[in-house]
């Protein structure tokens, strides 16, 4: 009895290990839970194994399409288990070619500013280089730049009050007061309604196209997701940004930006995203963002900016319902595109004309000195 | 008492008019047994608050609630102590004359008594339990709420200084709900038994939809969860309707005296089943074209 016992905990947890393997995040106590569970329900009920495993391993949805590969896997046979819904069905992986033409023709267009010779220090001229021209060594000096935005926090009022110098009288706090002298009336102690960090959500478009700026995009988004200050005295609670690349699929990369390291946090996005230099269906990502999270609250009342050149793949028609969507959930929809701070640019492109209706800000976003202006309408929204 | 067995869970929450499959029963059955708290996410409309109000039914345990929202404190989920009457009471003891300086220690004391106390949700169910503790929601409480609640749900203790501790004899049974607005942290989830809640299939609509309206007429139920189901395939829908949803179309449907359903009654009840104007359209021309054939 014992043996087959020894046994059947081995098979569990090396299930649990597999799962980790196949990049679900078991830990030793969820693994623990798994076994209990399993021994409550008996050992020869699959269904029972299928189903407490799930619930005690997973947690989310993005977990439940892997769970059952590795279960199928493991326990081989599915006996006509149920399928969990694929994560993210609606998304199939297309990655187009980056557009070759569209790509020479920025080449040409950053010819000129190459040249730009100018009798200032050596970093003034880097902040107002376009990024997408610069070699790899003059890459890694601006990226020890970065450190030097400072991004600021938009904020809101909230509903709940705080006390203040002047204001409404506090009833509660000014009873409390005269309570702790026995009732005599003391000082009238006022509030007033609080402040509180507004959601800032960046989506990063990584697609080919925009190849050249998704490295100082994404460090711009790691500065403003880990150095935020809030300006204010009275504000209360963490900054919550949430980050997001866009380009033939959408992928959150706010955990991977909230490392301290932004060297880490870079690698750690790469890592995650798998579309990267791919095409750009942006009507379609924005609807799958609005969908699952933007509409929901992750895009409500919250300052959402998007980095894009406008390069649409798919129907632009799309993407400007989209924006408007966004525009109608969101307190400020920020649009920022490399292209914008060009000589002679003109927004002709398909999507960035269908967007644009819909946005309240159109930024230019090449170099250092145009992040800093984007960091700045951030921090004023 | 507690069933003893995945199957005894659904048949007592089929009892109650809440039709579960044998997925959602096996994990409430876990999380009773093993008691643990139970995390249900899904599609709002996906009857996740009702399967706590059907497990408290069920199990005929009191329901205690708590809706969070954003800017939700401690202080909301667990106690006040209520100020004004503190007061009241103090006054009512210096007219009495009672508050002479040897007996002021016991004067101080009677005013953090529990009668003074207000029991917010959290300290009621501990109070109260055996009891079904609902935190509604929780993903629109902050970061610094769900550390909170963690703390809570791992010792089912709350200590309020001027008492002492108040410690549950049976820990409540918690069912958690989100609509993942945002991701809820790490350490809570792996405390929970977590469920993932889907729109349920056709005949199990069918089934549920008659038995929590038991006044619609089985064609009528069978028509309007094929139409919704139909729609749900969609995926140009802004908010694919959810069983909620489906439940309100049926009553108002029969509320009209329809008995069958069709495109004008159809697109007159509309606005129970779609709440955006883009929908509303798209969904007229799919069932414009469902109805025809």
């Amino acid at each position: 009895m014992t043996a087959v016992r020894h046994e059947a905990d081995e098979i569990l947890l090396g299930f649990a290990r597999a799962l980790r393997a196949a990049g679900v995040a078991v830990t030793q106590d969820r693994a623990q839970g798994f076994v209990e569970a399993v021994s409550l329900l008996g050992l020869d009920d699959r269904r029972g194994t299928y189903w407490s495993g799930r619930a005690t391993l997973c947690a989310g949805p993005d977990d439940l399409e892997r769970y059952d590969q590795v279960f199928e896997a493991w326990f081989n046979a599915r006996d006509g288990l149920p399928r969990s819904r694929p994560a993210d069905a609606a998304t199939p992986v297309v990655s187009n070619f980056p557009d070759e033409e569209n790509d020479l023709s920025l080449d040409a267009d950053e010819g000129d500013s190459d040249v730009i010779r100018v009798a200032a220090s050596a970093t003034e001229i880097l902040r107002r280089r376009d990024v997408a021209s610069m070699t790899s060594s003059e890459k890694a000096r601006l990226n020890a730049m970065f450190a030097a935005l400072r991004p600021r926090v938009p904020v809101r009022r909230t509903a709940r009050q705080q006390s203040w110098r002047r204001g409404n009288v506090d009833a509660s706090r000014t009873l409390r007061q005269s309570l702790r002298q026995l009732g005599e009336p003391a000082e009238i102690a006022w509030r007033r309604r609080g402040l509180k960090p507004r959601r800032v959500v960046l989506l990063v478009d990584v697609s080919g196209s925009m190849s050249g700026y998704a490295d100082a995009l994404l460090r711009l988004a790691h500065r403003v997701s880990t150095g935020s200050m809030t300006g204010h005295g009275s504000t209360t609670g963490r900054t919550s940004v949430e980050v997001f690349t866009v380009g033939t699929r959408l992928t959150r990369v706010t955990r991977a930006m909230r490392l301290r390291d932004p060297e880490r946090a870079i690698v750690a996005a790469g890592e995650t995203v798998p579309d990267w230099s791919g095409g750009t269906r942006l009507g379609e990502t924005l609807r799958i963002f609005m969908d699952r999270w933007g509409a929901r609250g992750l895009a409500r009342g919250a300052v959402v900016v998007v980095f894009s050149d406008g390069w649409e793949r798919g129907d632009p028609a799309l993407l400007g319902e989209q924006m408007a969507r966004l525009q109608r959930v969101a307190h400020r929809v920020v649009w920022v595109n490399p292209h914008r701070g060009k000589v002679g640019y003109e927004p002709v492109q398909q999507g960035v004309l269908a967007a644009l209706p819909h946005c309240d800000d159109f930024l230019a976003g090449h170099s250092l000195a145009t992040f800093a202006e984007v960091v700045e309408v951030i921090g004023r929204a | 008492m507690e069933p003893d067995s995945a199957s005894a869970v659904a048949a007592r929450l089929g009892g109650t008019g809440y039709l579960c499959d044998d997925a959602l029963a096996t994990v409430t059955f876990l999380a009773l047994k093993m008691q643990r708290p139970l995390l249900l996410e899904g599609e709002p409309g996906t009857g996740k608050t009702a399967l706590a109000e059907a497990i408290a039914e069920s199990m005929d345990l009191p329901l205690v609630r708590l809706q969070c929202y954003e800017g939700i404190v401690a202080t909301h989920a667990l106690y006040v102590w209520d100020f004004p009457r503190q007061i009241l009471h103090l006054r009512a003891l210096e007219a009495t004359g009672r508050v002479d300086p040897e007996l002021l220690p016991e004067a101080e004391k009677s005013l953090y008594d529990e009668r003074f106390l207000l029991a917010r949700p959290v300290l009621d169910a501990l109070q109260r339990s055996p009891a079904l503790l609902l935190v509604d929601e929780i993903d629109r409480a902050d970061d610094e709420f769900e550390a909170f609640l963690l703390e809570v749900l791992s010792t089912y203790q709350v200590t309020i200084p001027e008492l002492g501790t108040v410690k549950a004899t049976t820990p409540p049974i918690v069912v958690l709900t989100s609509n993942r607005t945002r991701d809820l942290h790490d350490a809570l989830k792996r405390r929970c038994l977590y469920h993932w809640i889907d729109h349920p299939g056709l005949d199990r609509e069918v089934e549920i939809l008659r038995s929590r309206a038991p006044e619609v007429s089985a064609s009528l139920a069978r028509q309007v969860v094929t139409a919704v189901q139909q729609l749900r395939s969609r995926d140009d829908l802004l908010k694919a309707p959810g069983v909620a949803e489906t439940l309100d179309w049926a009553r108002a449907l029969q509320a009209l005296g329809a008995s069958e359903l069709d495109l004008a009654v159809a697109s007159r009840t509309l606005g129970a089943l779609v709440k955006y104007r883009e929908d509303t359209d798209r969904v007229k021309q799919a069932l414009d074209r469902m109805l025809a054939t």
